[in-house]
Formats: C-alpha cells, sequence, structure tokens
C-alpha cells in the first residue's frame, strides 16, 4: 500500500512539471509548484520514516511497464526508505524555501517543469527494483537536473558545466549499464530478485564492482570523477544545488550501496581496500580544493567531494569486515557511514540554502566582494552558522558524531587480517583526522570571510535579511543539526533495520535504552559519547559564567573604533580576504598538491600603480587525468576530420575497402 | 541520580582545574623569568590581571556582531568542559562516560572555531592573520593529536580517559616504542596548541609571527578576561592529559576514600609543577621558529603519531 502511494503520488509530482510548462510563466505558478512539492515530500517523508521506524518488511509491485517480457518492478524495504527519508527531507525544505527564493527566479519556465521532474526522478531511483527500471529513471533523474543546471544557461561557464555533467552522467550511466549487464548474465535476468539469487562468478562480480563504483562514484563525486560536480551544483538555482548536493549524491551512494552491498555476494577483501583508498584519497582532496576557492557555491560543492570521501571510507570499511566475517564491526562501519550521509543531507542543504539566502540579498557569491552580512541578515548568519559548525565535525553538532563513529570503526579495525588492510586503515584514519580539521578551516573561511567583518562592497552592503520561508527551512534544517547531534541514540536505532538488512541480520544494539542517551556503538569496546550531556554542560558552564561576570563583574560595553594595535584602516580592503585567508594552507599543502605558485608584482619606486600578488594553482586530476583524454579526443577527430572532404571517388572506394575488410574477417572468424 | 561523593569528587574537578588555571600560567612565568635571571611576578599575577579585566568596562569595536561577544562564553565553555573531563586527581568519574579522548580535542576545536571567528569579526588584518595561522596550526595539530589518540585506544582498547588511566596503570603495559611516539606527538602539539615557543609567543602580540595574541587583540574587559581564563585553562588541560596518560601513578579511583583522593591531589600538585617546569625549561632554551616551518614541525608530529599507530596495527606488543 505504501509502495503503490508512494509511486502515486511521484505521478503527481511529475504531472506539476507537466502543468509547469504550460502554466510557468502565470503568477502563482511559482507557489503553487513548490507548495505541491512540499506537499508531495512531506506525506512521502512520512511514509517512508513510518515503513523505516516500524522496521515493515519489503513490498514489491510490479508494473506492466517498460520491457515487455520483464516489466517495471518496484520495491520499498529499509535501504530504500532510509534513502527516501533523506531525499523527502531535503526536497521538503528546498521545496519551502524555494517558495520565498523561487520569487526571484528570472527564467522560472526554465526551472519549474524541471523541479518537481527531478524530485520524482530521485524518488524513484529509490523504488526501481529492475535494472531497466533503474536505469530508465537514474538516467531520467540525471538529465532533469542537468536541464536545471542549465537554466541560466546564456552564462558560459554554466553551458560549459552543464556539457561536462552531460559527459560525465553518460559515463556513469554507461558503466552502471555494464554492471547490471554483467550481473544479470547470459539469461538476462534483469530484476534485482533475480540478480540477488543468481550471485555473479567472482570474476564477473570484481569487475561489476569495479563498473558500478565508476558510475555511482562518477554521481557522487569520488575523486577523480569529480570534476564536473563542483561547475555543475553551484550553476543551479540554490535550492537546487541544494538537492543535487545534498540530496542527488546521496542518491548516487544509494546506487553504490544497493548493487555492492545487496546484489552482489561473496566480495573479495580487496574490495574494501580499493573503496576506501578512494574515500581516504576523496575526502582530503576534497577539502584541499574547497579552500582554495573563494566562489560559496563552488566551496560547498568541492566540499561535498570531501563528504562523499567520509561516506565511503564507512562504506570501504564495511565492505572490508564483511568479507572477513566481522560483521558487529561491518554494522559499526554502516552506522557511521549510513549516519553521515543523513548529517550530510541535513548540513550541506542548510549550507546552501544560506548561501542562495545571500545570493539573493546581495546578488554575489564570491566571498571576496562579501562580509559584514552578519549585521543585516542575522537570521540567516545564525542558521549558516550552525550548518559550518556541524559540517566541521564540532560537538554538540551532528557532523561530529558520524566521523566520531567513523573514527571507532577505524579503531576496531586491527583484528583485520589482511597485512595491506592493516597498513590502509591506519593511513585512512590520518587522512580523515586531516580533511576533519581542514574542515573547520574552510568553513572558518567561509563563515568568516562571508558574514563577518566588514562589507567589501556596496553590494554587501545593502544586502537584506531574507523572507520568511527561506528562513523557516534555514531554520527546520539547523534544529534537526542540533538534534541530530544531541540525541544521537534515536538515530542509529532508527538506523538499525538498514544496517540489519545489508550485514546478513547483525546490527548495532539499541541505543535509546541506555542512559542518558548516551552513544555506545561497541559494548566490549568501552568508549562512549553524550552529545547532550556534552550540551548541557556547556549551556551551565557558558551560562553560569556569563550570569556571575554580570552579576558581581562588570555589565558595561562601550562602542569605539577598532583597536587594531592603534593604526585602525577604514578601508574594508585592509581587512583577511578569502585568499589571504587560505594562504598558509595553501603554502602548506597547496604547494605540492597543486603546485601553487605565488608571484608579487611590485612596481618601482615612484610609480603609482597598485602592486599586484598572482596566485597560480594546477588542478592535478584534471591535467593529469582529463586533459590527456580530451587532447586525444580533439587529435583524434580532427584527423577524422579529413573524412568530410572527400571526393567521391575516394568514398566509393572507402565504402568498398570496408566491406572487403568485413567480409575477410567474418570469413577469418569462421 | 542520588549525589553521591563521586559526584562530589567530580564537582571538586571541575573547581579544582578552573581555581589552579591561572596559578599554572603564573608558575611558568615565574620560572621562565627566574630562568632568565629576572626576578618577574609572583605566580599570583594571572588572578589580580584575571580581577581587574573583570572589574573594567569592555570597549567593542563599532564593527562587532553578536558572534564577538557571545564567542568568549562558548569558548570558556568549551574549554572547561573539555578540561573537567580529563581525569585530574582522580579517576572514573560519574561523568567520564561523557565524552571520550576524540570528544575533548573535538570540543577544543569548538573553542578554537569560535576564537578564529572571533578573530575575523572586526574585520581588521590582524584578526585575520591570527584567525589565519591559528586554524593552519590546528589543521596540522588536531591530526598529530587524533594519531596520538588512536595509538592509545589501540593500546587500551578504548578511547576513554579513566579507562586508558586506568590501563596504563597495570604494570603489563611497560615500556612501548607506539607510546614514547605518542608521548612525542602529544607534547608537540600541546606547544603549538597552548601558543607556547617555539611556535608562538605567549608574551608578545608585536610580532610579525603572532597567532594566538593577534587573535584576541580586540577584546577587552571581561571577555578578554575568559579568553585568558580559558587559555590557562587550555595549558592545564594538555598538562593534566599529558599526565593522566603517561604518568598516572597516584591517582585516585572511583568510589575511593578522603585520604586517596588528598594523595591523588598532592601526586596531581606535584605532576603539574613538574610539568611547569619542564615547560618553561624548554621554552627559555629554544627559539621562536618561523612560521611556516611549523608545517614541518606539526608534520612531523603528524608522522610520529601515524608511526605509532601504524606499528601497533602492525604487532600489539610494540
Amino acid at each position: 500500500m505504501p509502495l503503490s502511494l508512494s509511486l502515486g503520488l511521484t505521478m503527481v509530482l511529475l504531472a506539476v512539471g507537466l502543468h509547469a510548462i504550460a502554466a510557468s510563466r502565470r503568477a502563482g505558478c511559482t507557489r503553487r509548484v513548490y507548495g505541491v512539492s512540499l506537499a508531495v515530500c512531506s506525506v512521502l517523508l512520512g511514509m517512508a520514516l513510518a515503513h523505516l521506524l516500524s522496521a515493515a518488511s519489503p513490498t514489491t509491485l510490479v508494473l506492466p511497464l517498460g520491457l515487455p517480457w520483464l516489466g517495471a518492478h518496484f520495491r520499498l524495504d529499509a535501504l530504500s526508505a532510509f534513502f527516501l527519508v533523506v531525499v523527502n527531507l531535503g526536497g521538503m525544505v528546498a521545496s519551502l524555501f524555494a517558495l520565498g527564493y523561487g520569487q526571484h527566479e528570472q527564467a522560472p519556465e526554465r526551472v519549474l517543469p524541471f523541479y518537481p521532474a527531478f524530485l520524482a526522478g530521485m524518488n524513484l531511483v529509490l523504488l526501481a527494483d529492475d535494472a531497466f527500471t533503474f536505469l530508465f529513471v537514474w538516467e531520467f533523474m540525471s538529465l532533469s537536473s542537468w536541464a536545471l543546471v542549465m537554466a541560466h544557461h546564456r552564462e558560459p561557464a554554466n553551458a560549459r558545466a552543464g556539457y561536462l555533467y552531460l559527459v560525465m552522467a553518460c559515463f556513469g550511466t554507461l558503466a552502471l549499464l555494464l554492471t547490471f549487464g554483467l550481473l544479470a548474465g547470459p539469461n538476462g535476468g534483469y530484476d534485482f530478485a533475480a540478480i540477488r539469487a543468481a550471485r555473479a562468478t567472482p570474476g564477473a562480480a570484481t569487475l561489476a564492482l569495479a563498473l558500478a563504483l565508476a558510475g555511482a562514484g562518477s554521481k557522487a563525486g569520488l575523486v577523480p570523477l569529480h570534476v564536473w560536480l563542483p561547475l555543475a551544483h553551484p550553476a543551479a538555482p540554490s535550492h537546487v544545488s541544494a538537492l543535487m548536493s545534498g540530496v542527488m549524491t546521496k542518491v548516487a551512494v544509494y546506487g553504490f550501496i544497493r548493487i555492492a552491498f545487496d546484489l552482489l555476494g561473496g566480495p573479495a577483501w580487496w574490495w574494501g581496500g580499493l573503496v576506501l583508498a578512494l574515500g581516504g584519497i576523496t575526502t582530503v582532496l576534497g577539502v584541499l580544493y574547497a579552500l582554495m576557492q573563494h566562489d560559496l557555491k563552488r566551496l560547498l560543492a568541492y566540499h561535498t567531494v570531501e563528504n562523499i570521501g567520509i561516506i565511503f571510507i564507512g562504506l570501504g570499511l564495511a565492505l572490508a569486515f564483511q568479507t572477513n566475517h566481522m560483521y558487529a564491526n561491518a554494522a559499526l562501519a554502516l552506522t557511521a557511514a549510513l549516519f553521515h550521509i543523513f548529517n550530510h543531507s541535513l548540513f550541506k542543504s542548510l549550507l546552501f540554502l544560506g548561501t542562495g539566502a545571500v545570493l539573493t540579498a546581495s546578488g554575489e557569491r564570491d566571498m571576496e566582494r562579501l562580509g559584514g552580512l552578519i549585521h543585516l541578515m542575522p537570521w540567516t548568519a545564525l542558521a549558516f552558522l550552525i550548518g559550518a559548525a556541524a559540517i566541521s565535525a564540532l560537538p554538540p553538532l551532528n557532523g561530529f558524531v558520524s566521523e566520531w563513529l567513523t573514527f571507532q570503526a577505524i579503531l576496531a579495525s586491527p583484528e583485520l587480517p589482511q597485512w595491506p588492510l592493516k597498513f590502509l586503515v591506519p593511513a585512512v584514519g590520518a587522512l580523515l583526522a586531516l580533511s576533519a580539521a581542514l574542515a573547520a578551516t574552510c568553513f572558518v573561511k567561509a563563515f568568516g570571510i562571508t558574514f563577518l567583518g566588514r562589507p567589501r562592497s556596496p553590494a554587501a552592503a545593502g544586502a537584506r535579511e531574507t523572507d520568511g520561508y527561506s528562513l523557516a527551512a534555514l531554520f527546520a534544517l539547523a534544529t534537526l543539526c542540533l538534534l541530530a547531534g544531541i540525541l544521537p541514540g534515536l538515530v542509529v536505532d532508527s538506523l538499525s533495520p538498514v544496517v540489519g538488512m545489508l550485514n546478513g541480520s547483525t546490527r548495532l544494539t539499541a541505543q535509546s535504552s541506555q542512559p542518558w542517551l548516551t552513544l555506545v556503538p561497541v559494548v566490549d569496546v568501552k568508549s562512549t559519547y553524550n552529545g547532550l550531556l556534552v550540551l548541557l554542560f556547556m549551556a551551565f558552564s557558558g551560562i553560569a559564567a556569563a550570569l556571575l561576570i554580570h552579576r558581581f563583574a562588570s555589565t558595561v560595553a562601550r562602542r569605539g573604533p577598532a583597536w587594531d594595535c592603534g593604526f585602525p584602516e577604514a578601508s574594508p580592503a585592509t581587512q583577511y580576504t578569502a585568499g589571504s585567508f587560505a594562504q598558509p594552507i595553501r603554502r602548506v599543502f597547496g604547494s605540492v598538491v597543486f603546485q601553487a605558485r605565488e608571484r608579487v608584482f611590485m612596481p618601482p619606486p615612484g610609480d603609482s600603480r597598485a602592486a599586484r600578488l598572482e596566485v597560480e594553482l594546477r588542478d592535478p586530476v584534471w591535467e593529469r587525468g582529463y586533459a590527456p583524454i580530451v587532447a586525444a579526443v580533439v587529435a583524434l577527430s580532427s584527423r577524422f576530420n579529413a573524412f568530410q572532404y572527400l571526393t567521391i571517388r575516394r568514398y566509393l572506394s572507402l565504402v568498398f575497402g570496408a566491406l572487403v575488410l568485413l567480409l575477410l574477417g567474418m570469413v577469418l572468424w569462421r | 541520580m542520588a549525589l553521591t561523593a563521586d559526584h562530589a569528587v567530580q564537582g571538586g574537578q571541575m573547581l579544582l582545574t578552573l581555581l589552579l588555571a591561572p596559578l599554572l600560567t603564573g608558575f611558568v612565568r615565574t620560572i621562565k623569568a627566574r630562568l632568565l635571571r629576572r626576578r618577574g611576578p609572583t605566580p599570583l599575577q594571572p588572578y589580580r590581571d584575571l580581577l581587574k579585566l573583570l572589574r573594567k568596562d569592555v570597549v567593542l569595536a563599532d564593527s562587532a556582531s553578536w558572534l564577538f561577544r557571545v564567542a568568549p562564553y562558548l569558548i570558556f565553555a568549551a574549554i572547561w568542559v573539555a578540561a573537567s573531563l580529563v581525569p585530574t586527581f582522580a579517576s572514573g568519574l560519574p561523568f567520564s562516560w561523557t565524552a571520550d579522548l576524540i570528544a575533548i580535542v573535538a570540543l577544543l576545536g569548538t573553542a578554537r572555531f569560535f576564537l578564529a571567528l572571533a578573530g575575523l569579526d572586526v574585520g581588521t588584518s590582524f584578526g585575520g592573520i591570527g584567525a589565519s595561522r591559528e586554524m593552519m596550526i590546528a589543521s596540522l595539530a588536531e591530526p598529530a593529536m587524533l594519531m596520538m589518540v588512536f595509538t592509545l585506544s589501540l593500546l587500551a582498547g578504548t578511547t576513554e580517559l579513566s579507562a586508558v588511566a586506568r590501563f596504563m596503570l597495570n604494570a603489563d603495559v611497560g615500556l612501548r616504542v607506539s607510546l614514547a611516539l605518542a608521548l612525542l606527538a602529544l607534547i608537540m602539539v600541546a606547544i603549538a596548541e597552548n601558543a607556547r615557543i617555539p611556535v608562538d609567543n605567549p608574551a608578545t602580540h608585536l610580532e610579525l609571527t603572532m597567532v594566538h595574541e593577534a587573535m584576541v587583540l580586540e577584546y577587552s574587559g571581561r571577555h578578554l578576561a575568559l579568553i585568558e581564563l580559558a587559555a590557562s585553562l587550555k595549558l592545564l588541560l594538555y598538562l593534566s592529559l599529558t599526565a593522566c596518560i603517561f604518568a598516572p601513578w597516584g591517582m585516585a579511583t572511583a568510589g575511593a576514600g578522603f585520604v586517596d583522593d588528598l594523595v591523588g591531589v598532592a601526586a596531581y600538585l606535584a605532576k603539574l609543577a613538574a610539568g611547569g617546569l619542564l615547560l618553561a625549561l624548554f621554552e627559555t632554551s629554544v627559539a621562536k621558529m618561523r612560521v611556516f616551518r611549523v608545517g614541518e614541525f606539526l608534520g612531523a608530529a603528524l608522522m610520529l603519531g601515524l608511526l605509532g599507530t601504524l606499528l601497533l596495527f602492525v604487532s600489539r606488543s610494540l
């Protein structure tokens, strides 16, 4: 029953999209589209949550659509229910935000039809239960999000982003197509139940896992397949960016989990190592890229890459544990990964929506031209600050809990018998610790340069607080970030059906029965964390200090010019900028990773021109990985270009030669 | 939950850290002055400074926001909670399960996050330079610290500090390479995190290499008092942490009698004095390094921590 209702509701979303094609220019259409999306997402969220919390058994449905001999299979189980919660929570909040934000859209006819279609596509991917339906709706999701990326298509950067996105999405779908081809075997059992029952041979399974990692990883933004992500996510309108970064990457992770944990069987141990290593590299490279950005949306998009790395570290650990039959530890690692998926969808959506509010208020997303917004947009600033603290893994917020669980999973891993894993896991742990610290730096920069200090441009000085819908959306997410941080036991408990399903029914012990809702992941390793008490202690000591000081010491606060060691400078240009804030990091890490070069041009004495500083960064992944491929494709196609200008005789002889060669080939092959 | 003797000990521990922190800072300053053959202020001077600052008015910069006013309380709260979760004279206290060592490190991260933001808030170049450098130092020091935590927890089987202290009290821990590496990493991190020489100089803020003092340049009055107190607490925290992990002798256990607690306090004071003395000696015998050498210094700490962890992944007996 919930399954058919869910499918019906996604049809409602599609219908709204169709309606918006016709009516997008009319007044009130924006409200209608986002209102309906909001309502549908709320219902879907409620149903998915009910399914997850009641730990209901899976329901399936076959519709006579798609391939005639296959039909369209749909299934709602714990895994898809969890991801439905993530998707529809994100969709709900983004729609709420867009009720206000969408009013400023210049080209609503390019956004409104595709927005509900995109939501429907993500929901359908999670419900699909056969390869054909899965690939079809996956591609539908990609294309509808591509249309949203191209919403402001006149900007050349967006056109390039859209092109790159399309190429990478095609590559990803191709990889997934081959994955399912391998899994289905020669008899073509394309529905997931048949694949699960068939259990591919080790060789085919290995190849399938590699392809699934490429296919889902390219959508999720796993290094080195991430290049499109930081270009495409910022190009879309902000509420869509929030959905793409916070939610669609999770759908990609869902694809990987579905294939690697559910459909494939009998994995080899080094799969876990491969996923783990990729995750570790992704997380550090992602945050280093993010630190080098001064476009706020692009910084957030690169930071998504980092978080995807953290998720894949958890998944890789879980795979490694499962292959060694250490199911208790695998449950811990899986819980960490799923918790981080949930967390990241919360705070990344929050930060993108906050950026959207800044963008509406000031028209700027370049941090070098922002500043001082905390005075003009105090509520947006507060919500953004909570998101920034949460994503930097600071207690007592939620980002810390999932990283803590991942650390605990890493600490449980010396029992792994394989030597390469023994060396890999602590190295990945160091990378994770490094990325956590760098993330804090990144978000001190993002929040500090954007919201603090003094306005760096007239646009920033004229910003106004955003509308009520947007603020409601921001604070809904901020509240959830805090709640998930102080009551992590409840989240872990609701994840346990998913973990049980993926992990041979081994799961973590129930957390909600612990005193004071303490998180006790593994009973025999007595490592505990209690976010609620940390918050209470902090609130107590902070408030007590404030009260005591205000009661017994001074309460006077005078205003004056900044001290700045006696030489305050009125010009806001003397403040630290995003570039100068990142300079020490650029010097320590960037000179190796990005071959960062700084050049200072000093005019000679007497010359009144301004001095200039040039920073040159090179993208190692693009230059080593993609540029050669692009160069090869261009060289090859320009070589083949000659074929367009042949005489008719040459074409005829070409056709004849090809025919002879093919016949010869056929004869020899026989 | 009934109020037991253990809860009293926990409360006593929280107050003790708060009361001792300025004394430790003053003690280190006095010893440093004596080593330089100066008379120096009495060790009680930080208390006087704090009282003076508390009574003074706050002067806020025109461009300061609410964050600038809230941050000192947040920073103080985070560091005080972290410091009171480190066992000082007694282990196994009723709230020791609230946060493990990873969470303590992260709580210090919370304090640092808000301190750096406060540095950026007024919009001066001094605040920015301090915040930017502090975060650069932290982004290497925090992973190094976490690798030290990994080493410990792989040995002790837990990241909870009381349990780690109990484990280290066992005779069969013995001398281990990994522990030596962890100790070295912890000391290097502690020096960097507390803005001590050779990474930063706590005695000056008018140097091009400044970090911590540049960040708090705009603070005055009660806000500055809280930040100074938080800085002293942080120094105390790192010394207590080192003492609790690498020299847990004399520490009272949960439910121990009053006499045991007194012995624990005496041992703790002795450990703090020894730590302060060593710190002062070290600080007077080395020169401050260039700020971009800090990367190499802390990179070495990170590598030491990683090496310790790797050794334990290879063999539990190393």
